[in-house]
């Protein structure tokens, strides 16, 4: 009967040819009902009904995973997810792409066939996943900006000069984050659930200004209507909710300005970390030699000229290094090096002192300006501040370099210390502009203090004769423009930054222009009439500097950082100085730079320019965390106006806002006796992982060391005890690489598995290679 | 180009996406250009060969130095004439793509500078390398002084069980340590 049985499905099988799958499952279940008997009835009826009983049985044996015996289900069980793991894997391996195709159709076929008997929704839905996911994945890609652009760089000037052009993208990536939080959460709701312009004194042109306030000298040195908007701290109203949201404005002011410092600290430390991971941190080792052979061709170069650079700067490379190598110290002359050395920093440190005094020295004389008015001066004088400071900016970096010629060191070195000495200019040019602002802020806010007593008076002169001090009267309506009001300091911070900004950013473009822009058209057009190669000689085109370039980015991003409190809209106006400086500058660099004819990087790892990211940040929060904490808000101006302390609206928040049991563990978790030991622990636990990590390099270069013993012992070994012929088995056990047994079989460096002839290498190592003169050696 | 007998199908082209590092526009992009490669009567065929001296004519492949190893390692032709058929093509980019696996790139330009292709690298080997990174001119070149000099050193660092060539697994614990192999192990059309 069973065998009729199965003969029927057989014949079933020929006659419905696509249906061989389920012809096998059929031949499964029906092996399998062998066992319980049950169908045997069924099968005689098979020929009459067989679509519905195959479907039936189909369901069936869904229905009942466990007609299989348990092991055989764990064995298919297993079989299919190894089948799983080799499709998601089969990208990453070398095979050629016919042997993937067939392998990858064949683990289709044999897990959807036993996906059934396992259960099969659950595939479907992966797979839709997965393939979800892909797309997903296909549109990021298809979503980043500005990648042909890269990629002509790159094809153009190589990797080096392209790097730039991508920390600007991701720059921007960040910036437009920072803006989407202080736009959507700050400046909107201010300006759609807020008071109107002109509904109070703080939101409104004073009278006096009124006249000029619409002027595009005043509108671009951000006073006027532009300072009494939403673009500054100065506009924001401190009601506490406001409109029908209840959107509580001061509250989301304080998290927005530290959110956006927290999300920068996250994202770079990220960064640092993915790109720390990517280095393969372990041994020390620089196998400088090795990298220079294997690695120094960039092969997204696809200009010929960028090619001839790159060989003679790969042969230059070369020969250097093996210069190096073979040179001994030269003794004679130490003390004149070391000499100059000295002479050259005490020349730097003269330089960066001069700098900044000269800086604080202008920044005093703009008060002095402010205080007799500024119409009386020039446009110079009045601008006189960020002039000089992108003017230094501009001319001291090269006086280093000039400098950096005493030195007489390699250049790779020269070039960190020129890194070094610009950051050092550029922080302590920051610094003091920040101490000279800081000067100004105390002046505002004695003026604050003078103004709050000369109100009374004021409003006492506007009841003037009509009534006496302590009756009530209607209260008579002034405009808010004749108010008098008081100094605003933050403002006045916010706007000395923006206007620092935007002048960095003009004396960068005027830069681009004059210095690489009409140089190359100057050394193109003049060439025909001159004396001399302009082309080759003296100014030729220039080169693109990334490690300025990239220094200047960095420090431009601190100044957003340390301004974006009290100023709004520096997060917008960064936005917009990123996207207008990648075309500028992708135009540029294409247009009239050649490429590098020596290429050294700052350093070996991606990280120096995230370090230093680093280092910017946690040094310009510094300064705006100072304010907030110290000193109190102007009372009557900002979101904070009227308390003692910006951060007291998080205390107000939690007392009216949350239950009160929120605000008593906030309390206990804020007391010293919980965070100090918290601290603590997080000092040992740094402590202990730096100490693990420490012994797994120890272990590494154990493994290592006994790695070369063992096959210095293998070779040894195989030479001594085999006869004349047997170099050729000395050769082959040491080409398949297998470690007799009888020695320790250390793990192989990264798990890799140890190499016979590569796949797709039909043929065997070449026995004619010479071996003794090798093993000689040791 | 464009007509209907020389698209991808659509199952195919899913499948590549599987077995490839590269995204749905990268694969269609690397079609439309491999049918240029090809000559017309060619197109038609159901796996056309492009002949290497087209393929180094492509604009990404014309300056490099080991152009002619690269077509010879991923070619599957028979004859070894360094011929690549559109899958061996995706095999290229997908491996020099970016978002392929340190493994991955490290297997093919091992493979890549293996010119005797005997599986490890010897003296012959780098010397090779030496000379194709180091240009064609006379006076580019070194010296067999410095390239005596050069290739013990090198030999020196990476040569870890001391067999006087590199192993795939030597050449790989080299690489893996370098910062910037992945940046610049990179073709992208």
């Amino acid at each position: 009967m069973e065998v009729v049985g199965e003969e029927d499905g057989d014949t079933e099988g020929k006659r419905k040819n696509g249906r061989s799958k389920k012809d096998e499952k059929k031949e499964d279940k029906e092996k399998v009902e062998k066992k319980q008997n049950k169908k045997n009835v069924e099968t005689s009826s098979e020929h009459e009904s067989s679509e519905e009983e195959e479907d039936e049985e189909e369901k069936e044996g869904e229905e009942k995973p466990d007609v299989l015996s348990p092991e055989e289900l764990e064995k298919l069980k297993e079989e299919v997810d190894e089948r799983k793991k080799l499709i998601s894997t089969l990208r990453g391996k070398p095979w050629p792409m016919r042997k993937k195709l067939l392998t990858l159709r064949e683990s289709h076929e044999f897990v959807e066939k036993y996906e059934g008997a396992l259960g099969k929704g659950k595939s479907r839905k992966l797979t839709k996943w997965m393939k979800f996911q892909r797309d997903f994945e296909n549109f990021k890609t298809a979503c980043v900006p500005w990648e042909m652009k890269i990629k002509e760089i790159e094809s153009h000037f190589g990797s080096s000069v392209a790097s730039y052009f991508i920390f600007l993208r991701w720059m921007y990536g960040i910036n437009m984050i920072l803006f989407g939080l202080t736009f959507g959460l700050v400046m909107v709701p201010e300006a759609l659930m807020g008071r109107p312009y002109g509904s109070m004194p703080r939101k409104t042109v004073p009278r006096a200004d009124e006249a000029n306030a619409m002027d595009f000298a005043v509108l671009w040195d951000f006073g006027g209507y532009a300072q009494y908007s939403v673009l500054f701290y100065g506009y924001y109203n401190s009601q506490r909710a406001i409109g029908w949201l209840k959107f509580r404005m001061p509250l989301s002011y304080f998290l927005v300005g530290v959110g956006t410092v927290a999300y920068s600290y996250m994202v770079v430390i990220r960064t640092m970390a993915r790109n720390a991971n990517e280095d393969g941190g372990g041994d020390n080792n620089s196998f400088n030699f090795s990298w220079k052979m294997f690695t120094s061709w960039d092969y997204l170069i696809g200009n010929p000229e960028t090619a001839d650079n790159k060989f003679a700067s790969i042969t230059t490379s070369f020969k250097e290094a093996i210069l190096e190598e073979q040179e001994s110290r030269k003794d004679d002359n130490i003390h004149l090096t070391r000499f100059l050395r000295v002479l050259a920093n005490f020349l730097v440190l003269c330089c960066l002192a001069g700098s900044g005094y000269l800086i604080y020295f202008v920044v005093r004389r703009s008060q002095k300006f402010a205080l007799e008015g500024l119409e009386s001066h020039s446009w110079w004088e009045r601008n006189e501040v960020n002039m000089v400071m992108s003017l230094l900016g501009m001319f001291c970096p090269m006086l280093f370099d000039v400098i950096s010629a005493l030195e007489n060191y390699h250049p790779r070195i020269a070039l960190q210390w020129q890194l070094g000495r610009i950051f050092a200019l550029f922080l302590g040019n920051l610094y003091t502009f920040i101490i000279a602002l800081m000067d100004e802020i105390n002046l505002k806010r004695e003026e604050e203090e003078v103004l709050k007593l000369n109100m009374t008076i004021w409003e006492a002169s506007l009841y003037n004769g009509t009534l006496g001090a302590n009756s009530t009267a209607p209260p008579i309506t002034v405009h808010p423009a004749d108010i008098p009001r008081g100094p605003c300091w933050e403002t006045m911070v916010g706007q000395e930054f923006v206007r620092l900004i935007v002048s960095d950013t003009m004396t960068t473009y005027i830069t681009l222009l004059i210095g690489d822009f009409l140089r190359a058209v100057l050394v193109r057009f003049l060439n025909y009439c001159w004396c001399w190669d302009l082309e080759a000689g003296f100014p030729s085109y220039s080169e693109f500097d990334v490690s300025g370039n990239v220094l200047g980015l960095i420090f431009n991003q601190g100044m957003i950082w340390m301004g974006a409190f009290y100023a709004p809209c520096l997060p917008a106006l960064n936005v917009l100085r990123l996207h207008v400086s990648m075309y500028l500058q992708c135009w540029a660099v294409m247009c009239c730079n050649v490429p590098q004819e020596r290429v050294f990087k700052a350093s070996g790892s991606n990280n120096f320019y995230m370090a230093m990211l680093l280092v910017i940040l946690f040094l310009s929060t510094l300064p705006a965390i100072y304010t907030i904490v110290t000193i109190p808000p102007s009372f009557d101006c900002g979101p904070f106006s009227g308390k003692s302390r910006m951060f007291d609206v998080i205390q107000e928040t939690l007392e009216s806002d949350f239950p009160a049991w929120f605000g008593k563990v906030f309390s206990y978790a804020s007391n010293p006796g919980l965070v100090l030991p918290f601290l603590l622990l997080m000092v040992l636990a740094i402590y202990y992982l730096q100490s693990t990590s420490k012994s797994y390099k120890q272990a590494n270069l154990e493994l290592k060391k006994k790695l070369q013993t063992v096959s210095h012992t293998v070779i040894m070994s195989s030479y001594l005890s085999s006869p004349p012929g047997g170099e050729h088995r000395a050769h082959q056990g040491k080409s398949d690489h297998q470690i007799p047994p009888s020695a320790t079989s250390p793990p192989a460096p990264r798990g890799h598995r140890m190499p016979g002839p590569l796949p797709g290498n039909q043929r065997q190592p070449a026995p004619s290679v010479q071996r003794v003169p090798n093993s000689q050696r040791h | 180009m464009g007509t209907t007998a020389s698209q991808l199908r659509k199952d195919l082209l899913s499948e590549y996406q599987e077995l490839t590092f590269l995204t749905k526009q990268e694969i269609i992009l690397a079609h439309k250009r491999f049918s240029e490669l090809l000559s017309k009567e060619d197109r038609n065929l159901p796996t056309p060969r492009v002949p290497m001296e087209k393929v180094l004519s492509l604009p990404e492949l014309k300056s490099n130095p080991f152009r002619k190893r690269i077509c010879h390692v991923f070619s599957t032709s028979d004859m070894k004439d360094g011929s690549l058929t559109f899958e061996d093509f995706l095999d290229l980019l997908s491996a020099f793509s970016d978002s392929a696996t340190l493994e991955i790139k490290s297997h093919y330009a091992f493979r890549i500078f293996d010119f005797d292709d005997d599986g490890t690298l010897d003296g012959g080997d780098l010397e090779k390398l030496v000379n194709c990174l180091t240009g064609e001119t006379d006076d580019t070149r070194l010296t067999t002084e410095e390239m005596r000099q050069l290739i013990s050193n090198i030999l020196e660092e990476s040569d870890i069980d001391k067999d006087g060539t590199v192993n795939l697994s030597e050449f790989q614990h080299v690489i893996s340590r370098s910062p910037d192999f992945v940046s610049s192990f990179k073709i992208v059309l």
